[in-house]
């Protein structure tokens, strides 16, 4: 299992775990299917001839069939137990019960760059409107200056969370399907335009992972990628109200101009 | 057989004659199957070694390797995958196999190899015009795939894309109503349900699905090049902003759908497509097995069923590719549980097969090995479908190689290799002589062994994160590292196997020639299509084969009348 990226989320302990199981089952099952599929080659001829009268009868088959069906219920079983741990996990990690409040964060695509913005003190995301998006002059999702909740959004290049602090994500998209992923925290869903995608997970270790897209949407698709910093509480507050701080000032210098 | 080999006849270009089309489908299927792996040949180089220059192109580009896996994705899931199983081996022994010497819809046939070959023609002119090929992908998500703006490729390309496409599903669906038709009423006297060989069955199964799957895509296309070029919005939100520059703010009415519908759409056929793939081959699996290991498919009727199953289960289970597309996590959980239950019938037929191998004495002819390479590819990829069928993993695995692995593995692996087992096997009704046995062999060991190595090492790829569609290596930095001599064993595995089917390519052209001739029955079969008597009664089972008292010979053809114990 060392072939998956070091994992940093809550839920992806869990994850790592049902995917190890599942996968060395399979791999015992294919191995299993290949020893049967080599024994029938190597050993062809050294078959017993059957009485001619019972080779082509249905008596001959029962043995055979019986087995067959006992594997196959074992097989159903197997399916069945495998569906229903799966189930049970993402039941876990799509109906997170909001116990702790959550940190709000928007992540939008746009060919070929992730956006992440943080609602501000207000906790409420400001309007946006298409007409407004102008990445050259610093407001590449179109913040709309006339609504006052878009006042203290934070809208970063890099998506910094402190550790151990569930997350709820808004995931939007501003032109074509993109695909938010980020394999160290075992996360992935599109960003499909003109949908709100709901997104709960907690980053749990420090340290910084990569952004992927995983949704093919355009020549600059595979460089579409950004940093994840997972930080301590402290560390994450201090950052957040430097941002806050900053934004104050410039929007206290817009408004003096 | 019940008609003289292609070679003594006359070829008419307009030709209705079902055995001709087989050759031309066979034809054009080649054509499609070679471009598509020097594709995919250009994509692993680029892969491992990104800096390479070609001769004329020079470099490649981002887009040119996003246009490159499009175009190697449709040639090889459209006009290989379907058109030699669902097309072209139909038209070869389907007529004949149940005991008849025409179609029911001749013409209509017939149109339908015209139409797939324009659309052939459609799709590789979008090499040549300005800007070249799509670069969407064989699913081809909107808004990428809908608007103009969204990509290099994305204007003219994506048009020709999609009137392929149109046109693809239209003799997709011809030519199915003419199976359908044809299995209802050409029946020879005699051949009830229940006398019908297995690959019979599952041509109705999977025509029936290709009537249903793509009609469902021949609307989606329509509607997305409605989107296009007429104003719609079938699959185009509000909102959206290309390059900085909003779209179709102007109109009202516009932006009122969603990509969401696209995906429903595609998948609703995209599925059922992988069963119309597979479904002929799992039949030609139990035929051959049956021959060559001298006994009757055990459990002939559970394995009708279980073909039944999986076309009417294969209906219900396409959400498994939305997962994590935003679906509600509870229609995720439904997907996941219909896929548990179609890998149930598709488990029963692997395990009949399995059974099939401890009968009788198994007989090591080059079609048979291709089978057991089918059986073997069908269980390594098919695995791997419980894993993904769990929304909670398959949001790890989505779009990462790991979904490439499997579907080259239980779709292109498997269905390549029963089409080489079909080729082999019915070879001799196309030419009258036999394919040379020691190549083949040759052949299929070194394609067995350089497609393990091709595509199980992608499995690795995708656990360490790594997404499909990626014109260079990327990826979490740790996994990433360990990658590299994985990605160049793959790319070195890929040549390998691309040249073996050199051997493959000789051997058809040098045997059609040099071949042995070809007894009427050299496989000593008991199928109708390798009957000397054009219109047979049948009283009998399809596969009875082995010793039975009283009979010389080990087995009874269906084109023989029943001799009394
Ligand atoms: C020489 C044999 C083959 C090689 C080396 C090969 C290699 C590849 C590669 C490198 C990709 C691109 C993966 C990515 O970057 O996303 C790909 C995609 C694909 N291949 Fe193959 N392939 C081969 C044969 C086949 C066959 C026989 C089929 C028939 C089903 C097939 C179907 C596909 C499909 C459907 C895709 C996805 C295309 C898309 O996402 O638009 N391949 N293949
Ligand atoms: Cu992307
Ligand atoms: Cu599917």
């Amino acid at each position: 299992m060392n072939w998956l990226p070091t994992n940093g989320a809550l839920h992806g302990v869990a994850l790592d775990h049902l995917l190890a199981w599942n996968l060395a089952v399979i791999v015992g099952l294919c191995i299993a299917a290949h020893v049967l599929i080599v024994a029938a080659f190597l050993f062809r001829r050294a078959r017993k001839s059957e009485s001619p009268v019972a080779s082509r009868t249905r008596a001959n088959l029962r043995p055979h069939l019986l087995f067959e069906f006992v594997i196959l219920i074992a097989l159903t079983a197997l399916y069945l137990g495998m569906d229903i741990t799966g189930h049970k996990l993402w039941a876990a990690i799509r109906e997170q019960p909001g116990s702790a409040q959550p940190i709000q964060v928007e992540v939008t695509g746009v060919q070929f760059q992730w956006y992440f913005r943080y609602p501000g003190p207000d906790a409420i995301y400001g309007a946006t409107k298409p007409g407004l998006v102008s990445a050259p002059t610093g407001n590449p999702l179109g913040l709309d200056p006339a609504d006052p909740h878009s006042a203290d959004d934070i809208v970063s290049a890099i998506l910094i969370l402190p550790a151990g602090q569930p997350v709820n994500i808004t995931l939007r998209s501003q032109d074509v399907i993109h695909g938010f992923f980020v394999p160290g925290m075992r996360l992935k869903q599109d960003a499909i335009p003109g949908m709100d995608g709901d997104l709960q997970f907690t980053p749990t270790t420090p340290g910084d992972y990569v952004i992927l897209c995983s949704q093919v949407c355009g020549l600059g698709h595979s460089r579409m990628q950004a940093g994840l910093r997972v930080v301590p509480q402290a560390e994450f507050e201090k950052w957040l109200a430097a941002r806050e701080q900053s934004i104050l000032n410039t929007n206290a210098a817009r408004g003096a101009q | 057989m019940t008609t003289p080999p292609l070679t003594q006849r006359p070829r008419r270009l307009f030709t209705t004659n079902h055995n001709t089309l087989a050759k031309n489908y066979l034809l054009l299927a080649l054509i499609a199957v070679i471009t598509g792996t020097l594709l995919s040949l250009l994509m692993r180089l680029h892969r491992t070694w990104p800096d390479l220059a070609f001769p004329i192109h020079g470099i490649i580009r981002p887009e040119d390797y996003l246009a490159l896996v499009t175009m190697h994705g449709t040639l090889m899931v459209f006009f290989v995958l379907t058109v030699v199983p669902q097309s072209a081996f139909p038209n070869l022994v389907l007529a004949a196999q149940i005991g008849s010497d025409r179609m029911a819809f001749p013409r209509l046939n017939a149109a339908a190899f015209w139409i797939t070959a324009l659309s052939l023609l459609t799709l590789l002119a979008a090499f040549f015009v300005p800007e070249g090929a799509p670069i969407s992908g064989w699913t081809s998500y909107p808004p990428l795939s809908a608007l103009a703006a969204a990509g290099p490729g994305q204007a003219t390309g994506m048009d020709l894309w999609l009137i392929a496409i149109t046109l693809f599903c239209l003799a997709a669906v011809l030519s199915s109503i003419n199976f359908l038709a044809t299995i209802a009423v050409c029946r020879a006297q005699g051949l009830t349900w229940t006398r019908l060989p297995l690959t019979v069955w599952s041509w109705l199964v999977s025509s029936g699905l290709t009537v249903i799957a793509f009609s469902a895509l021949f609307i989606a296309a329509a509607l997305l090049l409605a989107d296009r070029h007429f104003g719609t919005s079938f699959f185009l939100p509000a909102g959206m902003v290309i390059n900085g520059i909003p779209q179709a703010l102007g109109s009202k009415a516009w932006g009122t759908g969603s990509p969401m519908l696209w995906l429903h759409l595609f998948w609703f056929f995209g599925h059922p497509e992988v069963y119309i793939t597979i479904l002929p081959g799992m039949g030609l699996a139990s035929s051959i097995l049956a021959n060559f290991t001298r006994r009757p498919v055990p459990a002939y009727r559970m394995m009708i069923i279980a073909t039944l199953l999986i076309g009417v289960l294969g209906l219900g289970v396409w959400g498994h590719h939305m997962f994590v597309s935003g679906m509600n996590p509870y229609a995720g959980t439904a997907f996941g549980l219909t896929t548990i239950a179609i890998s149930v019938p598709s488990s029963a037929e692997v395990l009949t097969w399995l059974v099939m191998l401890f009968r009788g004495r198994m007989q090591l002819t080059t079609p048979m090995l291709f089978t057991l390479g089918f059986l073997s590819f069908f269980i390594a990829g098919g695995l791997t479908g419980p894993i993904l069928a769990q929304p909670a993993l398959d949001a790890y695995l989505h779009n990462t190689f790991f979904i490439v692995a499997h579907f080259h593995l239980v779709m292109a692996m498997a269905g390549v290799f029963s089409i080489f087992a079909g080729i082999y096997y019915w070879y001799p009704l196309l030419t009258g002589r036999r394919m040379n046995e020691l190549l083949g062999k040759i052949h299929f060991w070194i394609s067995l062994v350089a497609a393990y190595g091709t595509f199980f090492p992608m499995h690795l790829s995708g656990l360490a994160g790594e997404p499909r569609h990626y014109a260079q290596l990327a990826g979490p930095v740790e996994s990433f590292t360990r990658l590299i001599p994985v990605e160049r064993g793959i790319t070195w595995s890929a040549f390998l196997l691309a040249a073996a089917q050199l051997i493959f390519l000789f051997n058809l052209f040098w045997s059609a020639r040099r071949g042995t001739p070809a007894s009427p029955n050299p496989w000593r079969a008991t199928t109708l299509e390798w009957s000397p008597l054009p219109h047979p009664t049948v009283t009998s089972r399809p596969y009875e084969y082995g010793p039975a008292a009283g009979q010389s010979g080990d087995f009874h053809p269906q084109w023989e009348p029943e001799k009394p114990f």
